[in-house]
């Protein structure tokens, strides 16, 4: 029997930067909040003793814990979907300030040709293109110029350092923060690009450049290169990090109270609109009911998807008929990389910062011509100098053994005198790419996993030896001595890392019947319901995808403060 | 010219000289062979070195971390000594897979929560999948070492008649060759899976924190030029040089507690 708690204004759950920056700015507001997260707590003083690549970086110490839930996986719908048990692929976040505790802080804008993707494309190559490639891109149903401002509001709560992209959209203001310092591999990569004929810039980076205060009185400090970044808590207080940045002043509002160990399982609904949500207390499994008079879902891509359809809210997407919106657009990154061998340099490559490293945008989005290639869209190039560590990093030439006396030369001479250069390959959704409710397995407490039917297109293939190509180009003007071989994206593979930039599921658009969300995040079918994240995504970029969710964040408070006054669709 | 004893031990290749100098110890094949068989000079403790630079002798030690959790068969134990040698070999480049004190790790690893996939979902059915939906075992980590490890041994005396750690270094990389391409049959999980996983947890042990007991005194991590656990780098991110830094572990952290 389940205990029902005082009623609240609103009820986020999952406390990561979407919730954090939600909780912060409605309970400024004099709304009464409660953040319901399923991990633990966790603050500045609980990074110490954080530089142990095995334990965090290996064994995901501040990772999900797949024990209780996880994914499952297959390539299409004529696979058996099989339980992804251990990490790898991405890696799913847990406890108060989500993966916004362990993530690098390369905090880019999508480009504007992101927000209007298929009216953009459609106008300028045709709808033979978006046809031909089998594409189901479809435009967000808000413009990069109205989401300016937002952009910002996130850029100065995560204190973000960075100078103007060349080829990116107008800023209306300078970052809060001047760049990362410059390294001999970023300067190399700048140089060699800039001869290229291409646009090189810094990496926008929540590691700060420098001390720095941030809207909520946050004090962050200035970053120290130390290499420990990405899998890792940030020690100083010098990564943007809403447990650092956002939830302090959150909690001295005294309108917000966090409870951790609360794993929601069910949003509960009466008449078309949600009325609160079921939790399991995690430690000693008691059920409580929290009533609300809005709900907001602040989990991550898999998180929320798997909420709304263990609720039964909104409709389902269904791939033979392309009809539902839930699960719908389930995209990934399509990451070319190269590495590049130096025989005449030797790096100082265990010395970084998460974001540290320079990019290029000239083949990212639209920026460069594609009539003649069989692909949309692109990616942006980067070197990045995140701290190379030993156990993660053994570069060895082609041809190379894996193990033995040869690999074990190759890999102590190359982990100096290699680099790595990726590109963020965006990912277009495709109808037979999605998530669903899995028919067999559940989690620990009884409930449906979720099901991802993923597989790259040939949009993804086409996109993926195109920038390859590039990438290696690049490293050869830097002054490789020799370059990994480029392999051919084939089939998506579940277990070597990728990238954590999932996205989709319940996406974002002007029309009920294409997107689960309207541009204030709130859900078409129940309108004091917001669903914040990457998920609402309608295809994801060629771009790291926290700066683009942040100002959702702060666009769907907005949306909130007026739904709360006046009720209603807002749009 | 007569060899002293010495001297042909100098003249032999290390593993030979293991191998030996078990044989010599009493000339045991049982329980007595691991303490027989990896001398006093790969194991023992050693020196007691600064927590903060890893250099700076102060004084004997002995190394308490350096006894088995997980295994309680030592001739098994030998056989997982023997195939970390080999994917992690002491050569020129610096002491390998043994003198690190990988085997230990290794074996704390499978004595805990990696070992029995603590936080890993294992709720069945379980199917063997695609190559591309990964870990679909129901067994854990030390179980597919158990397997593994006897899988070893099953070849080892199917092709060559003889036990693994008596082998040829060539003998032991063809078994391990076979096992790294899936070829050996093995119960309840693929040889390529368990060599993976070999392979990644010999790594491990060479270059984690010698906290977990690998990476011996550091070395690891100077073979490596890899610095260990440093404050801060502001004032040398921008160097044009490489720079050397003397290594420094997680154990330098409560120093300053």
């Amino acid at each position: 029997m389940a205990t029902t708690l005082p009623k609240k204004d609103a009820i986020i759950v999952g406390m990561g930067w979407t919730g954090s920056i939600i909780a912060a700015e409605l309970a400024k507001e004099g709304i009464e909040v409660i953040g319901l997260e399923r991990g633990k707590g966790r603050s500045l003083k609980d990074y110490y003793v954080v530089h142990d690549e095995l334990r965090y970086g290996i064994r995901y110490e501040l990772m999900q814990d797949l024990s209780k839930e996880t994914v499952t996986f297959r390539h299409d719908d004529d696979e058996r979907a099989l339980p992804m048990r251990q990490m790898g692929s991405f890696l799913l976040g847990e406890g108060s300030g989500g993966a916004g505790v362990h993530w690098n802080g390369q905090t880019f804008r999508f480009l504007p040709y992101d927000f209007e993707i298929r009216s953009k494309t459609i106008e300028k190559y045709g709808q033979e293109k978006v046809d031909e490639l089998g594409l189901s891109i479809q435009d967000w149903g808000i413009t990069y110029e109205e989401l300016e401002p937002y952009f910002y509001e996130f850029e100065k709560a995560s204190g973000i350092s960075g100078e103007e992209n060349p080829l990116g959209g107008p800023r209306s203001q300078e970052y809060p923060n001047p760049p990362m310092k410059d390294t001999p591999i970023t300067l190399k990569f700048k140089d060699a690009t800039d001869q290229l004929g291409y646009n090189p810039y810094h990496v926008p980076s929540a590691n700060m450049s420098q001390t720095y205060e941030n809207q909520y009185g946050a004090t962050l400090a200035a970053c120290q290169y130390c290499g420990f970044c990405e899998r890792f808590g940030c020690e100083y207080g010098a990564k943007g990090d809403p447990t650092v940045a956002v939830i302090p002043f959150a909690k001295e509002t005294g309108n917000f109270e966090l409870r951790n160990f609360a794993n929601v399982v069910e949003i509960l609904q009466e008449d078309g609109k949600a009325v609160g949500v079921r939790f399991i207390d995690t430690k000693t499994q008691e059920e409580f009911i929290q009533p609300a008079d809005i709900v907001v879902v602040t989990g991550y891509v898999m998180t929320n998807t798997r909420l709304l359809l263990n609720s039964n809210l909104g409709k389902p997407y269904n791939p033979s008929t392309g009809e539902g919106v839930i699960g719908k657009n389930y995209c990934y990154q399509i990451l070319p990389g190269v590495t590049g061998f130096f025989e005449e340099d030797q790096f100082n490559i265990f010395m970084g910062a998460g974001a540290l490293g320079a990019c290029i945008d000239d083949f990212n989005g639209d920026n460069f011509d594609h009539v003649d290639l069989d692909f949309i869209h692109g990616g942006n190039i980067a070197i990045t100098q995140t701290g190379a560590r030993p156990i993660a990093s053994n570069n060895v030439p082609p041809g190379t053994p894996t193990w033995g006396s040869e690999f074990k030369a190759q890999s102590i001479k190359y982990y100096t005198k290699s680099i790595s250069c990726v590109a963020q390959g965006a990912s277009m959704p495709v109808k037979s790419n999605y998530l669903d409710l899995d028919p067999t397995y559940k989690d620990a407490y009884g409930y449906p996993l979720l099901r991802m039917t993923y597989n790259f297109s040939d949009q993804d293939r086409n996109l993926h030896s195109y920038i390859g190509e590039k990438i290696e180009e690049i490293l050869l003007e830097m002054g490789a001595t020799e370059v990994s071989e480029r392999s051919n994206l084939e089939n998506y593979d579940i277990v070597p890392y990728q990238t954590t930039h999932n996205t989709g599921g319940v996406i974002m658009g002007d029309d009920p019947n294409t997107s689960a969300v309207n541009n204030y995040s709130q859900m078409w079918d129940h309108d004091n319901v917001f669903v914040v994240g990457a998920s609402s995504f309608p295809h994801n970029s060629g771009y790291n995808p926290t700066g683009t969710v942040g100002a959702l964040a702060y666009r769907a408070v907005e949306g909130m403060l007026r739904y709360l006054k006046d009720g209603g669709s807002l749009v | 010219m007569i060899l002293t004893e010495q001297d042909k031990q100098k003249t032999m290749s290390r593993r030979r000289f293991i191998r030996n100098s078990g044989l010599v110890a009493g000339g045991l094949v049982g329980g007595g062979i691991v303490g027989g068989l990896i001398g006093s000079n790969t194991r023992n403790g050693g020196e007691l070195v600064s927590p903060e630079t890893g250099g700076e002798q102060m004084g004997e030690s002995i190394d308490f971390q350096q006894a088995p959790l997980y295994f309680s068969n030592l001739e098994r134990f030998a056989i997982l000594e023997a195939a970390c040698e080999r994917i992690f070999p002491e050569d020129d480049n610096g002491p390998g897979a043994i003198s690190l004190g990988v085997p230990f790790f290794i074996d704390h690893q499978l004595a805990g929560s990696w070992g029995h996939n603590a936080r890993e979902y294992m709720q069945g059915p379980f199917f063997p999948g695609t190559q591309y939906q990964g870990y679909q075992t129901a067994l854990k980590r030390h179980e597919v070492f158990d397997e593994g490890i006897s899988a070893i041994e099953r070849t080892s005396m199917s092709l060559f008649d003889t036990a693994f750690v008596e082998l040829e270094e060539e003998q032991q990389n063809e078994i391990l060759t076979q096992l790294a391409s899936g070829e050996i049959e093995m119960h309840g999980v693929t040889s390529n899976v368990f060599f993976r996983l070999l392979r990644s947890a010999t790594l491990e042990g060479v270059y984690a924190d010698p906290a977990y007991g690998g990476n011996k005194n550091m070395e690891g991590w100077k073979m490596k030029s890899f610095p260990g656990h440093q404050m801060s780098y502001l004032g040398q991110i921008e160097s044009e040089e490489f720079i050397e830094i003397e290594p420094s572990s997680l154990r330098s952290y409560t120093d300053h507690h």
